[in-house]
């Protein structure tokens, strides 16, 4: 059992990350704190592509040496994975990112409860 | 706060609560049983080691003319999905557009509203209505538009202007190096737009406005993205209609060689630079 | 190679384009581009469609160079072709008539950007439809989730933006769920096309290693993609985003938007896990209960709500319920009768948005109790919203009552859940008819409705001539009108001869594994 904990280590980090980073996007109520477990949860997928495509004793996947032995090489796919998943959390991050300045600047709170509290107070004045 | 504090709220907030770790210490049992399954970390016999990444390294070089396998791999053999990671940082980019960005006409509801006075006046000019001084005044405060004058740091500036050059440089070579080593559109984009947001953080925005602004970004957004999108159509064209590209390799390890990625990793450089400048632009000051 | 199967390809690019171009166009001019882009697709996709139904097979479209396991590619059967074909009309018909929403309640300076995120949306959702590659469908699910964003806050205010914000914190757990499922399949397989998976999952499971694994991350991809399209327990955005937005809006969200989930769904089924490994993991059992309880709870709090677009939307909460129930009773006749109701959802619910944005006007909402008697100022509205209702209801001669039959007949020899979903069914329907039909009692009410604006019209006050403005113009009304009667017509037109539709699923399906 230890051995084989060891043998996954990164893998049962990336688990444990993957799910910190999920229940702070759902309990959390700071916008700010929901944004930061988008984040924490991107980045746990990305260890786990990166250890997954690590081989020891290889190298990165650029030309060195002329060899173009597939042994010499570590796996290209979870690299090229990683970079097009970065690009994709960077885009919803500043999309997020975008939306909290503007509640913040009309509601002047970062409480998500709270500001769903005064949209509510706000709709039912503006019903009346 | 009303509803925080009745009771049976309260009471079910917790019960909420409850529910929701078990549910969530479910979730990390069940991955970390799924990663004790995994095959072993770092061993060469993981299943993604078969035909797939063989010939991306062994005929990449023949194929792509790119020596980086990694930018060959995403620009050339898998340009579909890479095509849509450039779209949804472009999908990103409106919607960020339409949150923050602070336009210049006034909206409907103040065009036709005169006052009185206004109409006896005959004064045309719709900036001197009270209506449209509230408007201003509400945009204002929504989106704290950021005051002209900055304040003159001469640590920042000086640091400034010895290090922005340097950035702009080593982002440019990142971008034009993308298929002969670590690197390449987005990682040197972000790199270049971070010399930009430091050069208008210490030189003020206006002098960045000067060749930086709504238009020009536009422009070039426009431009880089349509390129991109143009070649890729026709090399996912040629490619399914079994028609021959055309396009030369070139001698690999040149900084003219690859084809095609070359071209795309510059146009993307370009949209990721000019889309993280008025990422900061607008949350900023609500315009680009 | 025939020049037809360069058509996915193309309609995909065209959208790009059209999205691309909107960026740098006037508002009208953005408006032409994107109707006619998006014409040209649904041309292309009907024609697709209708070669694919003689020639009754379907084909993998090289997205570049390489071939499969190298290189992306993209497929295309009768199945892809019709969900292609409903997802066009749904976005043709929604900016048509929303122009109205479009041009009163957008920023004059962003009515481009709403044409662009429509076009972003239909290229990322056939992009979806079309994907034969897992990772390219998270990629694309990530652009539809933020087109979807960008639909709901269009309007600007803090109550939309307070709900999209909402909508994306649910969306972004279901794509964190999707895509750590996906990488989790990668690392046992060690492929990525879909083909390749199914070959590799399949051998997995008869060897019986990884089966624990294979059960989770089935589970978790499955749980991911029912809430990105908002089944009932991780329904809680839905009433407020679908209420909040703008009509055009609301109308592409339920109709199109949640729908290429499920359609993704339903593509994982049969062509990443295989059908018989998916049974295997009973992951069908727990959509099925999520299912059921997503008709019934959903119809309750559609009795409860007073708004009628808050009362709509969560009868799509119950819609998505039977498209659910009908994935889980775990047949072929139950999947055909998924993706029917989905097509006739996507049409009816759609239309019940569209036509109460004549209602409400420029409100938000309107009170159940305040539509009394509009049914004589907007006849050609009320006739729309009456046979989508009905639809709804499963009145027969609708398209709605096909697919409940459909259900019904499908779960048919499945034991205990024959049981279930005929009596959820039933109870659906008796709850559905008590909401609508207050509705529509009310819509032709005689009394109680008092013409203000004409009154404010003839006193011709400036408030009037504010008012004005906020009102469609003539050739709007007739736009509106025209486009709502072509949904109602289709409607009724599936209704009374459902043959050729369901041909067409049922041998699409056969085909698609």
């Amino acid at each position: 059992m230890l051995e084989q904990i060891y043998n996954h280590f990164n893998d049962i980090v990336a688990a444990i990350l993957f799910v910190i980073g999920f229940s702070n996007l759902l309990f959390q109520k700071n916008l700010i704190k929901k944004i930061i477990g988008i984040n924490i949860m991107d980045v746990s997928i990305y260890l786990l592509l990166a250890s997954q495509g690590y081989i020891s004793g290889r190298i990165a996947p650029i030309l060195t040496d002329g060899s173009e032995n597939a042994v010499t090489y570590i796996n290209p796919i979870p690299s090229g994975l990683v970079l097009t998943g970065i690009v994709v959390s960077v885009s919803v991050t500043a999309l997020m990112l975008s939306m909290t300045v503007r509640l913040y600047r009309k509601y002047k709170t970062l409480d998500l409860d709270e500001i769903l509290m005064k949209v509510r107070r706000e709709k039912e004045e503006s019903e009346k | 706060m009303k509803d925080l504090n009745n009771k049976d709220n309260r009471k079910l907030y917790l019960i909420f609560r409850i529910v929701a770790s078990i549910l969530m210490v479910c979730l990390a049992a069940s991955l970390i049983i799924c990663m004790l399954d995994m095959p072993g970390l770092f061993s060469s016999e993981h299943p993604g080691e078969n035909i797939v990444a063989e010939r991306y390294i062994e005929s990449g070089i023949e194929e792509t003319g790119a020596v980086n396998f990694v930018a060959g791999m995403i620009l050339d053999y898998r340009a579909f999905d890479t095509f849509g990671e450039s779209n949804v940082l472009f999908a990103a980019t409106i919607c960020v557009m339409v949150l923050l960005l602070v336009q210049k006409p006034l909206p409907r509801k103040y065009r036709r509203k005169k006052t009185p006075d206004a109409i006896e006046g005959s004064d045309s000019d719709s900036s001197k209505l009270p209506e449209c001084k509230e408007y201003y005044e509400e945009l204002r405060e929504e989106h704290e538009i950021e005051p002209k004058r900055i304040k003159n740091d001469v640590i920042l500036k000086t640091v400034a202007k010895f290090a922005v050059p340097f950035i702009l440089i080593f982002g440019l070579y990142v971008i034009l190096n993308g298929h002969l080593s670590p690197g390449g559109g987005f990682s040197g984009g972000a790199i270049v737009g971070s010399g930009f947001i430091l050069a208008s953080v210490s030189f003020g925005f206006d002098k960045m406005e000067r060749f930086l602004n709504k238009r020009s970004a536009g422009i070039i957004t426009f431009v880089s993205l349509m390129v991109y999108c143009l070649a890729k159509s026709y090399s996912f064209f040629t490619g399914a209609n079994h028609l021959e590209s055309g396009i030369p390799l070139g001698t690999p390890g040149n900084i003219l060689s690859s084809g095609l990625i070359l071209i795309l990793n510059i146009c993307v450089g370009l949209v990721v630079a000019c889309t993280m400048y008025s990422f900061f632009s607008l949350m900023r000051r609500g315009k680009i | 190679m025939d020049f037809v199967m360069n058509f996915p390809f193309f309609s995909i690019m065209l959208c790009m384009f059209a999205a691309l171009a909107t960026f740098m166009l006037g508002r009208k001019a953005a408006g032409i581009v994107a109707k006619a882009a998006i014409s040209i697709t649904l041309i292309m996709s009907v024609v697709l469609t209708a070669w694919l139904h003689m020639s009754g097979e379907s084909f993998v479209y090289m997205m570049g160079h390489f071939p499969a396991p190298w290189g992306n590619e993209i497929r295309a059967g009768e199945l892809e072709g019709i969900m292609a074909v409903f997802t066009c009309i749904i976005a043709l018909l929604s900016m048509t008539t929303g122009k109205t929403s479009i041009r009163t309640q957008v920023d004059d300076t962003k009515q481009n950007l709403f044409y662009l995120i429509t076009c972003l949306m239909e290229a990322s959702l056939l992009a979806l439809i079309y994907t034969n590659d897992i990772f390219t469908g998270y990629v694309f699910i990530e652009i539809n989730t933020i087109a979807g964003c960008g639909l709901i806050m269009i309007k600007n205010t803090g109550r939309a933006i307070a709900s999209a914000v909402r909508y994306m914190v649910v969306s972004l757990v279901g794509s964190g769920l999707f895509l750590i499922g996906t990488t989790l399949l990668y690392s046992i397989t060690g492929h990525l096309l879909m083909e390749n998976i199914f070959d590799s999952v399949s051998e997995l499971f008869s060897d019986g290693s990884h089966i624990v694994t294979l059960t989770i991350i089935t589970a978790l991809m499955t749980v991911g993609l029912s809430i990105k399209s908002g089944l009932f327990p991780f329904h809680l955005w839905i009433p407020d985003a679908y209420a909040v937005s703008i009509a055009p809006s609301s109308a592409m969200l339920s109709g199109m938007v949640s729908k290429g989930y499920i359609f993704l769904l339903i593509k994982l089924i049969y062509r990443v896990i295989g059908f018989e490994v998916f049974k295997e993991t009973g992951v069908f059992d727990l959509i099925f209960i999520a299912g059921v309880a997503a008709m019934i709870m959903g119809s309750v709090s559609a009795i409860r709500s007073e708004h009628l677009r808050r009362m709509t939307a969560y009868s799509s909460v119950s819609q998505i319920g039977y498209i659910f129930m009908g994935i889980g009773i775990a047949n072929d006749a139950g999947m055909v009768a998924a993706i029917f109701h989905i097509i006739t959802h996507g049409l009816t619910k759609s239309l019940l948005f569209m036509s109460a944005s004549s209602f409400t006007g420029k409100k938000e909402d309107i009170r159940i109790r305040d539509i009394k008697g509009m049914g004589h100022k907007h006849p050609v509205s009320s006739a729309a919203f009456t046979a989508a209702a009905l639809s709804i209801v499963g009145f027969p001669l609708f398209a709605g009552f096909i697919a409940k039959m459909l259900l019904a007949n499908a779960s048919f020899g499945e034991g205990y859940k024959m049981y279930i979903a005929i009596c959820a069914i039933a109870i659906s329907t008796i709850l559905n008819v008590i909401y609508f039909f207050r509705c529509i009692i009310n819509l032709y009410a005689f009394g109680g409705f008092e013409d203000k604006d004409r009154e404010n019209s003839i006193a011709g006050g400036d408030t009037a001539k504010e008012e004005a403005e906020f009102l469609p113009t003539r050739y709007e009304r007739i736009v509106h009108g025209v486009s709502v009667s072509v949904l109602a017509v289709l409607n009724l037109y599936i209704g009374v001869a459902p043959k050729l539709l369901t041909s067409i699923l049922t041998k699409g399906l056969n085909v698609f594994n």
